[in-house]
């Protein structure tokens, strides 16, 4: 176990920046996923830590050592690949002993650990098979057993879930969310699926571009983004944004009236005002907040909740009615979402206004 | 029931054109050798009294026994060094970002746009200067390594993803056994393909082991069945018989390795 510090970390491939000095501190045991659009420098940050990029620049540092000029193997690391990177030549017992090859265990504690690890996985029975005649949630447990095997300082996993489909992903979702509590072990975990990292984060760093926005707990991401970016990132569906136009006190929307703003300080008058679809529900009573009518125009049944779309204003706007609550297309209907539920973002910087 | 397709038709005759077009001389090869002398020049394909003398006779004949061990030899190593440089290359060119590495890889490949006519004669001047004339190194240094079998391999290591490189990196393997142990497991369809050409390649060159050799006791199996020929009068029968002892190997080794071609390929199937 243990923390891993970066510091101002900078990487460079050739003239082209794709990360930009960024600085995290990761507590021993957390689990902390790094979240972001394709590209935005997640494996990179990974594999520096990992060591299998250098650094151009920074510290990185795993329970105080600087690590920045080990090698992989001295850094007591364990890595699980999105591809699994178990070996189709070598059957799932050698595989998983892999993570124990530079141990000095002797030949019958390895077997021991790695018997032990299988049954933890519940991949007792499939030892002696090849990594061929295993499924994909299979694999990639091996994967997963062979790094902790060696029961390593921390575990870094690089999007180890997107080859699986929805819900084997789910069940290994909550498989590795439990092997993490049972074993306590530093995680780090990228992905570009902010659902995996809602419900798997201690904490979460959104990036993008190679710059980290924001670092917070799921539910503080959730309730208080810092920008537009992270508001429509988190949260599924994505956040209803409405233009809106300052005055003190308050802002006038382009459609469904006026609310009030607490503390306005933007740099124009342009802001948006936020709602997510979860909590835009139709009702009758106009009290403090946002109404918005129009015409339903799609309506998504899910069971739980109904996502309905309506026009209003020439814009399209996502609530949501209970379970089986199904409005028609074409009808009229009012959403409210109350006053302290609402977000407010600064148009030009994209920025969140100050805190409410 | 379904309906043969023309293209089938076809493509089957010209199979069988092709087939029958190559397995001939094979056969003539065949029958030739349990013919006897005074047989030789009547074409029938099944001998009109078969013998199996001239096998007794060349088998017992001390230098072809020789001839066939020093082909082995030859054959045999070159081919381990080229599994093993060939790839070791091969692998460095295609997994390993280094300075150079470039033009490192089109120097290697410009050598195959040189014709071995060309080459025989700085090849002899080297190998008599510095004394390997007629000896097996001589035989065999042109070949340690080939152009061809490290762009064959690092076309193959190219495939090898980089994931189970950087997997075995963090577990702590050195560079040379994450390649022995990782890397080379996983193209064993283009090694199989690389040891058989290379051995056939080897096991049939004449040119080269000629020039390069001049005692008897150093032919190779070509080269000794071709000294036959010269020898007093043609001796066909002789010929074809060594011949057919000599495509055994390749045979043999064929059948042997298909087995693994097949297997490699399954290997090398097996995505994530
Ligand atoms: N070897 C490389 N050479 C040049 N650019 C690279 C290299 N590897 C990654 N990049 C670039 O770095 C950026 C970040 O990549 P990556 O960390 O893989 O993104 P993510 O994992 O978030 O999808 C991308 O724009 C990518 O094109
Ligand atoms: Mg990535």
């Amino acid at each position: 176990m243990a923390t891993i510090e970066l510091d101002r970390l900078v990487k460079r491939y050739g003239q082209t920046t794709v990360v930009h000095g960024i600085d995290l501190s990761i507590r021993d045991g957390e689990f902390v996923v790094l979240v972001g659009p394709s590209g935005c420098g997640k494996s990179t940050t990974l594999r520096m830590i990992a060591g299998l990029e250098e650094i151009s620049g920074g510290e990185i540092r795993i329970d105080g050592r600087v690590v920045n000029d080990l090698q992989p193997k001295d850094r007591n690391i364990a890595m699980v690949f999105q591809n699994y990177a178990i070996y189709p030549h070598m059957s799932v017992a050698e595989n998983i002993a892999f993570g124990l090859y530079r141990s000095k265990l002797s030949k019958a504690e390895k077997r021991q650990r790695v018997e032990q690890v299988a049954g933890t996985l519940g991949l007792t029975p499939y030892l002696e098979r090849r990594p061929s005649a295993l499924s994909g949630g299979q694999r990639q447990r091996v994967a997963i057993g062979r790094a902790m095997v060696r029961d390593p300082a921390a575990f870094l996993f690089d999007e180890p879930l997107s080859n699986l489909d929805a819900q084997l992903r789910t069940q290994m979702r909550i498989e590795i969310k439990r092997l993490h509590h049972r074993l306590g072990t530093t995680s780090v975990f990228v992905t570009h699926d902010q659902v995996e990292a809602m419900t798997m984060a201690d904490r979460i760093v959104v990036m993008r571009d190679g710059r980290i926005l924001q670092v917070g707990t799921p539910l503080e991401l959730y309730e208080k983004p810092v920008d537009i970016f992270t508001a429509r990132f988190i949260g599924s569906p994505t956040m209803n944004l409405i233009p809106a136009s300052l005055r003190d006190g308050g802002a006038d929307l382009s459609v469904g009236g006026s609310v009030r703003v607490p503390h306005a300080t933007a740099t124009t008058s342009d802001i948006l005002v936020g709602a997510r679809p979860q909590d835009l529900i139709p009702t009758s009573n106009g009290a403090q907040g946002l109404t918005v009518s129009g015409t339903v125009a799609v309506v998504e049944t899910l069971g739980s909740e109904t996502l309905v779309h309506i026009e209003s204003g020439g814009q399209t706007i996502i609530g949501s009615a209970p379970g089986r609550e199904i409005p028609r297309i074409g009808e009229h209907l009012t959403f409210h979402a109350p006053a302290e539920r609402l977000y407010f973002f600064d148009k030009a910087t994209e920025k969140a206004l100050a805190a409410q | 029931m379904s309906r043969v397709r023309p293209g089938r038709i076809v493509s089957w005759t010209l199979l069988f054109i092709g087939g029958v077009i190559m397995i001939t001389p094979i056969i003539f090869m065949l029958s030739t050798s349990l013919k006897d002398a005074s047989q030789v020049y009547d074409l029938r394909v099944i001998p009109a009294a078969p013998t199996l003398d001239n096998y007794i006779e060349i088998l017992g004949d001390g230098r072809f026994t020789r001839w066939f061990i020093n082909s082995m030899i030859v054959a045999g190593i070159v081919t381990i060094s080229n599994v093993f440089f060939d790839s070791l290359v091969g692998y460095t060119l295609a997994k390993f970002k280094f300075r150079g590495r470039y033009l490192v890889f089109i120097a290697i490949l410009s050598t195959l746009m040189i014709p071995t006519e060309m080459l025989v004669l700085p090849w002899y001047l080297m190998a008599s200067q510095f004394g390997w004339v007629d000896s097996y190194w001589g035989i065999m240094f042109p070949g340690m390594m080939t152009a061809f079998g490290t762009f064959l391999m690092k076309q193959f290591f190219e495939g090898v993803p980089d994931d189970f490189i950087e997997a075995a990196r963090i577990d702590g393997l050195n560079e040379f056994t994450i390649w022995w142990k990782i890397a080379m497991p996983l193209v064993t369809p283009a090694l199989s393909a690389l040891a058989i050409f290379t051995f056939l390649g080897n096991w049939t060159a004449f040119f080269w082991p000629l020039i390069v050799t001049t005692s008897a006791e150093l032919y190779t199996l070509p080269v000794g069945l071709s000294s036959f020929a010269v020898e007093q009068s043609i001796q066909w029968e002789k010929i074809m018989t060594g011949a057919s002892i000599a495509t055994l190997p390749t045979l043999l080794i064929f059948l042997f390795l298909q087995r693994y071609i097949v297997r490699g390929v399954m290997l090398a199937g097996l995505k994530g």
